[in-house]
């Protein structure tokens, strides 16, 4: 099977995030007074080829740890469907 | 027996000639290796230089840590040899797990290009042998990415084992503790954000570079090396404190 995968990378709590509050702090003179906690991050797409879901996220997480995190700064989220396209060939 | 150092280029580095310039001035060898090759042709020691190596895509270093001849780097570490990271080099090494924590954006999201002030915290470290604790030395510092960040446990680990090389006397980017080096348990792993090989010349603006890179070039040479440990236990049957560090 064929799953389109989100890794969306973000930095752990308590990391300082100077682009965030950076971002925070502009808020209020374009009017969105209402906006707090503002974090950055990034997305990482691509597709991955697995036996099932299970084994699809067993690889995706080993990925996370191994290359698309620094474990001393960043956590990651996984958001993993079959894909749209159907199974590749 | 004059050191052979190898100088790693990666796609991006761009201190490298200033590290073969430095280190061949100052009485080694020095030669640049391609980062592609699995092979360190024999080297005595390895510098990893300053840049943007690929581009520093996903993260600084990020992508260096799986060259090929990171394999070799991390085999000369684990034997004892001499490994330096400048700037890129040391944000290589903490995502090779050579160094423990990680390098951060600096403070107030500025880039820092200045000539700052360091305080030499040991003596114990290829890098730092033949200078004397306390020393203060001017050396320049160009980065982004530069702010040293750890957990609390590695911070005290690196503070007990006399693990802190240098650090900023005045913290120009956020950095933890305002640490701006810091080496491996036996202190042949050195990774710094300043640029030593920058200022091994008064011509350069500042030439206190040179007794860290000389330190380096006798460390590979075989000399001062491994340099003595003031915390190291005097009777040899005493079992070695979290802090002793044994050479190779």
């Amino acid at each position: 099977m064929t799953f389109d995968v989100l890794v969306e990378v973000s930095l752990r709590p308590g990391i300082a995030d100077p682009q965030g509050a950076t971002v925070e702090r502009s808020l209020p003179r374009l009017g969105f007074d209402e906006v707090h906690g503002v974090r950055m991050g990034k997305a990482v797409r691509f597709t991955i080829d697995a036996a099932d879901e299970e084994a699809a996220l067993r690889r995706v997480d080993e990925l996370c740890r191994r290359f698309l995190t620094n474990p001393v700064l960043e956590d990651s989220t996984v958001t993993l469907e079959p894909s749209a396209q159907g199974a590749r060939r | 027996m004059t050191a052979r150092i190898g100088v790693v280029v990666f796609p991006g580095s761009n201190c490298e000639h200033d590290a073969v310039e430095a280190l061949c001035a100052l009485g080694g060898s020095a030669e640049l290796l391609w980062h592609d090759e699995a092979s360190l042709r024999g080297v005595d020691g390895v510098v990893l230089p300053g840049g943007f190596a690929h581009g520093d895509y996903l993260r600084t270093g990020a992508i260096a840590r799986f060259s090929p001849v990171m394999e070799a780097v991390a085999e000369l570490a684990r034997a004892g040899g001499p490994v330096l990271g400048i700037c890129n080099g040391f944000q290589i090494l903490t995502e090779a797990g050579l160094l423990p924590g990680a390098l951060q954006k600096n403070r107030g999201l500025k880039f820092l290009c200045a000539t700052v002030e360091l305080r030499v915290e040991t003596t114990a470290s290829a890098l730092t042998s033949l200078t004397a604790a306390g020393d203060s030395l001017r050396v320049p510092i160009n980065h982004f990415e530069g702010a040293y960040t750890c957990d609390p446990a590695t911070l005290e680990e690196l503070r007990a084992g006399d693990r802190v090389v240098l650090r900023y006397v005045d913290n120009p980017n956020g950095s933890l503790d305002d640490i701006a080096g810091i080496c491996s348990p036996a202190g042949n792993v050195v990774g710094l954000m300043p640029h030593p090989e920058r200022a091994w010349d008064r011509l350069l603006g500042s030439g206190d570079g040179a007794v860290l890179v000389r330190s380096f070039i006798a460390a590979c040479a075989g000399e001062r090396w491994p340099a003595p440990h003031p915390a190291a236990p005097a009777d040899p049957s005493l079992p070695a404190s979290s802090g002793a560090r044994s050479g190779p």
